[in-house]
């Protein structure tokens, strides 16, 4: 009897318990109305609407998304090696992470910006910061690889970085570490900071053909934090805009010590006016050392030169380049809306959101209002600069995008929400709960001209709530909302890799049509392309082995080799003959220590293999390629050191004697 | 047997009421921008007994600090201090909100007054993880809510505005609480 009361009692408590938690009120799954789903789902047969490139973060890469959907298309590798590409471990690729350093084999990529022509995005490339060793990418879209790397002089932390302007005539790089200049002894005591550190800003010029990168010249800035920044456009075109902190100019704990004022800074810079000074000659060479990485399609290589010069323009010296606008609390981010005329700087601290005019800047400027100077750059005064206030938007304003309808959507960090308002009126439209700890956001083609102001995709820090327990670290989300109605409205919660900083996000129309499907075979240019099985081959100099190598469903030519000895370097250079979408082959060899191959159709790829001992090694296609894939194997014979085993390599010929119990010496 | 029956109705009823409780502290769909619409039970409901307590939990697990956990639900702050922070929270007692006149802290829980609740919650809040050493005399904090704390230090003791001492320190895993004996009124709004 005692039993069954118990067990009376914990009916009715697991009940109790089971229906306040049923009546809770809003959490990340009630607040997603019913029709969600069917708003975000995309049928086999179709295809995604967009593309959303997103942030890896601490990985170092960017990922690929498609949406409404949020299903992951592809990891870009750019700054990090990456097992599943083979990228950073094949020889053709290794170069492409070199710098004045040597090889970094992981960074940090924090933002990314889409090229743009007048001021809309135009599909070509998409541009990637390394935050740690400061470098800029730039990643083909035809190919989703990343093309080009260079490396920044005179920088640390590049945070600022890699906003464009509306015709990719300069790509960005600003300093979030002040530091000594490159060519200036660095070996200095750290609390000499507002001695001798100083803040850099990069001009990377694009040449509108090829997309090539070159530093154009340099700002030499007071040593502040430069944070986030984006470029004028349209009637500003010409100007740009970066949000700085720590005006403080301390050297350590920057949590206390970098929020003491009321008011950090929004830098504007007229780099029409530097380019100016630049003809001018104005300009200071330095000497100093950089790394600048090209990955060519043609030879499927690499190569990576060490540059050893920089134009710098002190913005001390040289009059109407910099202009500081005061701008409360530690501003984050730094956002121009679709016309130019304003810029919005969140203040992580602040309890408003300041916009900013142009029209008022200019004016300030010519009538020279302004409040003095920081560290010889003019201070425009806050209330001539200021077009008006949006109060009480939130906890811990972030960033801001734009729907392309005259609102804004910023997120609020500390209070977990987006909230949408009015660019002209200042007035609070629409809030709604993001789940949770929301960084950046954004809108298909929202920093530029054209918004499509169809969703919103905010990129949350914390998924405890819903997202099963993984250990001690969770994934974080992407949240994707459709703002096309007076209320914002969540319809898809999906994870992120590593840590999604900003994002792009473009129509697939703009992109899709213009992706490249296999490599031509004969238009391959690398030094060990076997372009036919014919040219298959095995070359032996001095203890170099070459093995010009080809892959093809479902067999790998040559597929039996003899004749290598332990001393011998192997290079496996191992070409795709495939000429169709989507048949990658891929390459391993047992007790390989640099890792594997994978080689896109029409490609050529070289892994290095040294032999440890001599054994019969065999080697295989990684990537499913076909019904007879499981068979697409070979071996490599390795003999002793000093063997005499001559050089052999074949497919389909190496067959056993007649007597196949006798074993041939 | 009938006594657990009848237990087991009360409990029932126990557990509707809350719902209903619930609902209607829910925002309605129409709510304007003038209204907030945190969501509650969201990651400051996740079941953690492990980790060490973020401010919000220190708080609830203290028996001088009810009247503030009260006022932080009404005023839909919980999933804000839950976040990543860093946070300096300074903390009134149930004694300092006792020390406002009659019906002040009845007044301020009222929904309508949800707003001033917020701006009066938001000025014990500060974005950074302050210790207690790199306090100064006359250093002015910026508080969440936009309005400024000014600290003194007299013989040892921390004051804030002149009028609130810190009369503790509790360490969390997302800031610092400093327990204070007076609840700190914001500027009047010029």
């Amino acid at each position: 009897m005692k039993k069954i009361k118990i067990s009376i009692a914990g009916v009715a408590l697991v009940s109790m318990v089971l229906l306040v938690q049923s009546c809770k009120p809003k959490n990340a799954g009630s607040a997603v109305n019913t029709d969600a789903a069917s708003k975000a789902y995309v049928a086999p047969g179709k295809y995604d609407e967009f593309y959303n490139f997103v942030s890896g973060g601490f990985s170092g890469q960017l990922s690929v998304y498609g949406l409404p959907s949020g299903r992951l298309l592809k990891v870009v590798p750019v700054f990090s090696v990456d097992p599943e590409k083979g990228y950073g471990y094949s020889e053709e690729t290794k170069p492409m992470l070199t710098t004045s350093n040597g090889s970094v084999p992981w960074d940090d990529l924090h933002h990314l910006d889409m090229s743009q022509t007048n001021g809309e995005i135009d599909g070509r490339w998409i541009f990637a910061n390394a935050n740690n060793t400061p470098r800029v990418a730039r990643v083909d879209l035809t190919t989703f690889r990343t093309a080009e790397i260079i490396e920044l002089p005179n920088s640390a932390g590049n945070h600022s970085s890699p906003f464009i302007t509306e015709n990719t005539e300069y790509v960005v790089a600003g300093t979030r570490f002040s530091v000594p200049p490159d060519n200036a002894n660095g070996d200095v005591p750290i609390n000499s900071y507002k001695k001798n550190f100083k803040g850099s800003i990069s001009f990377i010029s694009v040449d509108k053909g090829s997309g090539k990168m070159d530093i154009a010249f340099q700002l030499r800035c007071p040593g502040v934090d430069f944070d986030l920044s984006h470029a004028g456009k349209g009637k500003s075109h010409g100007w740009f805009f970066f949000s700085c902190y720590n005006t403080e100019q301390a050297n350590t704990l920057l949590e206390v010590n970098a929020s003491q004022r009321d008011k950090d800074f929004i830098m504007a810079v007229n780099w029409q006016k530097a380019e100016e000074y630049l003809k001018a000659g104005k300009g200071k060479k330095e000497t100093v050392r950089y790394a600048h990485n090209i990955y060519d399609e043609k030879t499927h290589t690499a190569t990576s030169e060490i540059r050893t010069q920089v134009t710098v323009l002190d913005i001390k010296e040289l009059k109407d380049i910099c202009y500081f606008i005061p701008c409360p609390k530690s501003p984050h981010g730094c956002d121009v809306d679709p016309t130019g005329e304003f810029i919005v700087g969140s203040g992580k601290l602040a309890a408003l959101i300041p916009v900013f005019s142009f029209d008022k800047i200019q004016k300030a400027i010519a009538a020279k209002d302004f409040i003095g100077d920081y560290d010889g750059v003019p201070v425009i005064k806050y209330e001539s600069a200021l077009y008006g206030e949006v109060k009480k938007p939130g906890l811990g304003p972030l960033h801001t995008e734009f729907d392309g309808r005259g609102n804004a959507i910023t997120t609020m960090f500390v209070s977990s929400e987006i909230v949408r308002w009015n660019i002209k009126d200042l007035k609070i439209i629409d809030r709604q709960p993001t789940f949770y700890s929301p960084g950046h956001l954004c809108i298909p083609g929202g920093d530029t001209k054209k918004p499509n102001g169809k969703y919103v995709i905010v990129y949350n820090k914390i998924t405890k709530d819903r997202y099963l327990p993984t250990g001690p670290e969770l994934a974080q989300s992407a949240q994707l909302f459709d703002i096309t109605g007076d209320k914002m409205q969540l319809i898809l919660d999906f994870p992120t890799i590593g840590e999604p900083h900003y994002a792009q996000a473009v129509e697939a129309s703009v992109i899709k049509n213009n992706s490249v499907k296999f490599f031509k075979i004969e238009e391959n240019a690398n030094a060990y392309v076997s372009k036919g099985e014919g040219t298959a081959k095995v070359i032996r100099t001095g203890n170099k082995i070459d093995v010009y190598m080809t892959a093809i469903r479902s067999h790998l030519t040559p597929d039996n080799i003899e004749g290598v000895r332990v001393g011998d370097e192997v290079y496996f250079h191992v070409t795709n003959l495939e000429q169709d979408w989507d048949v990658p082959h891929g390459f391993a060899i047992k007790g390989a220590l640099n890792g594997e191959l994978l080689i896109m159709p029409g490609e050529t790829q070289t892994l290095k293999w040294v032999p440890q001992k001599a054994g019969m090694f065999p080697f295989y296609c990684t990537d499913f390629c076909s019904a007879l894939h499981q068979e697409m194997q070979g071996y490599i014979r390795i003999s002793t050191a000093g063997s005499n085993v001559p050089l052999l390599f074949s497919t389909g010929k190496n067959l056993p004697p007649a007597d196949s119990t006798s074993t041939a010496k | 047997m009938k006594e657990y029956k009848i237990i087991f109705a009360f409990l029932l009823i126990v557990s509707m009421a809350a719902c209903n409780n619930g609902a209607e502290k829910t925002t309605p769909a129409d709510n304007t921008a003038a209204t907030t619409s945190t969501p509650a039970g969201g990651q400051e409901a996740v079941q953690d007994n492990d980790s060490e307590k973020d401010v919000v939990k220190v708080a609830v697990g203290s028996k001088n600090h009810t009247t503030l956990v009260a006022a932080l639900k009404a005023a839909d702050l919980v999933t804000s201090l839950s976040n990543a922070g860093p946070f300096t929270v300074f903390a009134p007692t149930n004694a300092a909100f006792d020390k406002l006149p009659a019906g002040t802290v009845e007044g301020l829980l009222k929904p309508e007054k949800k707003e001033d609740l917020q701006n009066i919650l938001q000025y014990h809040v500060t974005l950074s993880a302050l210790k207690a050493e790199s306090f100064t005399d006359g250093q002015v904090l910026g508080m969440v809510n936009g309005d400024n704390v000014t600290i003194s230090i007299k013989d040892g003791k921390v004051m804030l505005n002149n009028s609130a001492t810190i009369i503790a320190t509790i360490p969390a895993s997302n800031g610092i609480i400093y327990v204070i004996d007076a609840v700190l009124l914001p500027p009047a709004k010029k």
